[in-house]
């Protein structure tokens, strides 16, 4: 009964449980200071690297579950070969197939940058989960800059796209490339407008500081902001309808033609890790990150409430990726330049503004749910003009279409 | 901590190198490069000394902060120049565009 | 030789590097790229003189802008297949010189004054300080419109510049 107290207790807190225990453990085997935070660190990070690639490995095979059930199919299954109960072990098929498959160098590639593409892909998108709070002590680090630094990864992983487009020698990897950067560019003005109106909020760039000011999640409290965020991830992502980049039909594939074998699997794996990073961050800015009930009591529950929320948000990604197809390069930069952007402004000088009044007018400092009460109302305001914006653009369209039609068919009445 | 010294002669190397790179490069696009990394070299200069000399108050991150903006719409501006060049002259080397008209 | 000591050589290493890589390559696309690197090394400098904000904007800025502005450029202004230009021009030995003359100088200027080092720590709020300072009217706001300008002016210029007609 003792023994089973104590093991709940451990376990309401268990990851920070054992790495005080594995710290202990060092400092008894007598390490000295650089070497216990080196072997510390150095384990916290290839867990922290190894987490990923366990969830994109299970991911994938949802997906294709997923997208299969939807649409009416079996996906991986063990009615041939076997794969395991419903196909899970499909994903490390494919794996092996192409671990095992012939490394082609295309003629006039230029190597070291061709080479090099993928594992930096791969790269990018793993530093992203140094800044992602699991729990309320459970952070890679907690970075003063922390969504900065995910912005910034993100923005700087775009070199890595042309550098493999480019050196592919290849016209339609080039192509493939330059719209990849167009559209990732484009679309990170309004993530960053919608990330910096959740900043202005909570008054930090801090992962933690974010989580711990949610006392009603960001998404009630500033639901355009989401909204924006949301669109602007999922081009950010590739995702289906933004899923331009590496459009089998059209462009064969984009900006990774020419990679075969392994490389493409690391590609594959980037853009897995990257949408799973991305709904993490989501659900840290919006959803309330590791906060839920009974966190007080076991901490442990809050990198379960975290986990939930990431998988809600993969979930959701991977609906409308099935279920919508895909726009246009041009239908896809006009919606980012022409309506997203002044969005996202209008949103960032809406919230500022109702943010600083609220300091101005209730100096003596406000609950919280008061404060979320009136950003929800100034994000209400701002649907709705943008819904009248919107409606009145359409209405003028529909006028000049049907008077298009009229023209015709009166240009052909007087012709007949 | 490291000396002070050794940010800024690591920055003196860093304005030298792009210095020989805008002098002695032919591509127009290389030596936009070199001026890029001298500005990066002053940023380094920069942060350096807010950090030595008096890290209370913020006036050398906020000149750094101004010469980011500044260095990047110089290099907007020249590589449009560079493009345009291109356009009319089917050429970026700069031995090559030494005439006003032909 | 403390770790601070041996991340410096690290950075300042590849900094110095890459910056050297890029002068003397070969093709454009590879000094574009060693560009790229050098500007990763200078992000590490700054995470190491504790002004994490400006490793970040380094990546984001000049990563993920510049660079790709560069790179764009190099592909609109080079044929993939075209013969490759000399590198650099007749006077590259006189460039040379020139600068290892004025890195000899700048080195012993640096080597020679002593500069007024406070050991004072990096505060904690540094970050909201420089936030602030940007803004307020008494500090820096009018710098920070000027550039706001100064990017839309350039903004626009690029755009017509480049311009097809």
């Amino acid at each position: 009964m003792e023994f089973l107290s104590r093991l709940l207790t451990f376990l309401s807190d268990a990851l920070v449980n054992i790495g005080a225990w594995f710290h202990g453990l060092l400092v008894g085997w007598g390490l000295g200071e650089p070497w216990l935070t080196l072997i510390t660190g150095g384990i916290g990070a290839l867990i922290l690297a190894f987490f990923p690639l366990t969830v994109v490995v299970f991911m994938i095979w949802a997906y294709r579950k997923i997208a299969a059930r939807m649409q009416g199919r079996l996906g991986p299954n063990s009615s041939g070969t076997w794969a395991g109960p419903y196909g899970i072990l499909q994903t490390f098929a494919d794996a092996i197939k192409m671990l095992v498959k012939e490394d082609v160098r295309p003629r006039g590639v230029d190597l070291v940058p061709y080479n090099l593409a993928p594992i930096l892909v791969v790269f990018a998108s793993m530093v992203l989960w140094a800044v992602v709070p699991f729990g309320p002590a459970v952070i890679g680090t907690d970075l003063s800059i922390g969504i900065f630094y995910v912005l910034a990864f993100s923005s700087a992983a775009l070199i890595v796209f042309l550098m493999a487009g480019w050196s592919s020698n290849n016209k339609y990897a080039a192509v493939g490339a330059f719209r990849a950067v167009a559209q990732l560019i484009g679309y990170e003005i309004p993530q960053l407008l919608a990330v910096l109106a959740v900043v202005m909020v909570a008054g930090s760039l801090r992962m933690q500081d974010i989580v711990a000011q949610q006392d009603v999640a960001f998404l009630f409290q500033l639901p355009m902001t989401a909204l924006i965020f949301f669109l602007a991830s999922m081009a950010e992502i590739n995702a289906r309808p933004f899923e331009l980049l590496e459009a089998e039909s059209e462009l064969v594939c984009g900006y990774f033609i020419e990679y075969g074998g392994m490389k493409f699997g690391m590609f594959y794996l980037a853009e897995f890790m990257n949408s799973t990073a991305v709904a993490a961050i989501f659900a840290t800015l919006f959803l309330g990150g590791w906060r839920g009930p009974w966190v007080d009591q076991a901490p442990i529950l809050g990198t379960v409430w975290f986990l939930l929320k990431m998988g809600l948000m993969i979930f959701l990604w991977m609906l409308i990726q099935i279920t919508l197809p895909r726009l246009r390069i041009d239908q896809m930069l006009a919606f980012n330049w022409k309506f997203l952007v002044p969005l996202a402004l209008a949103n960032l000088c809406l919230v500022g503004l109702v943010n600083k009044g609220i300091t101005e007018a209730f100096p003596g400092g406000v609950s919280a749910w008061t404060r979320a009460g009136l950003l929800l109302v100034a994000n209400i305001v701002l649907f709705l003009a943008t819904w009248a914006v919107v409606a009145a653009h359409e209405r003028k369209a529909q006028q000049r279409r049907l008077a298009w039609e009229q023209a015709q068919v009166e240009g052909a009445e007087v012709s007949a | 901590m490291v000396p002070l010294t050794w940010y800024l002669i690591l920055a003196a190397a860093l304005f030298c190198v792009g210095l020989y790179a805008v002098l002695a490069r032919r591509n127009a696009i290389a030596i936009l490069m070199g001026i890029e990394l001298m500005l990066n070299a002053v940023n380094i200069n920069l942060l350096a000394f807010w950090r030595y000399t008096d890290p209370m108050v913020p006036t050398g991150q906020a000149f750094a902060a101004f010469v980011y903006a500044v260095a990047a719409a110089e290099v907007a501006v020249g590589l449009a120049l560079i493009v345009s060049i291109y356009r009319n002259r089917e050429t970026v080397d700069v031995d090559e565009i030494n005439l006003l008209k032909w | 030789m403390t770790l601070q000591h041996v991340l410096f050589l690290v950075f300042g290493a590849v900094a110095l590097g890459a910056a050297i890589g890029m002068v003397t390559a070969r093709r454009v696309f590879h000094a574009a790229l060693w560009m790229l690197l050098s500007f990763f090394g200078v992000a590490g400098l700054y995470v190491l003189l504790e002004a994490p904000f400006f490793a970040a904007a380094q990546l984001f800025v000049y990563m993920g802008a510049i660079g790709i502005l560069i790179i764009f450029a190099i592909m609109l202004t080079r044929g993939m297949m075209r013969q490759r230009l000399p590198r650099v021009n007749d006077q590259w030995w006189f460039a040379g010189l020139l600068a290892a003359v004025l890195l000899g100088v700048l080195a012993w200027l640096i080597w020679q004054g002593p500069w007024p080092v406070s050991a004072a720590a990096v505060p904690e709020g540094s970050l909201h300080r420089l936030g602030t300072v940007l803004v307020d009217p008494e500090g820096y706001a009018l710098p920070f419109e000027v550039a706001s300008v100064l990017l839309v002016m350039s903004l626009i210029g690029a755009v017509t510049i480049v311009r097809e007609r």
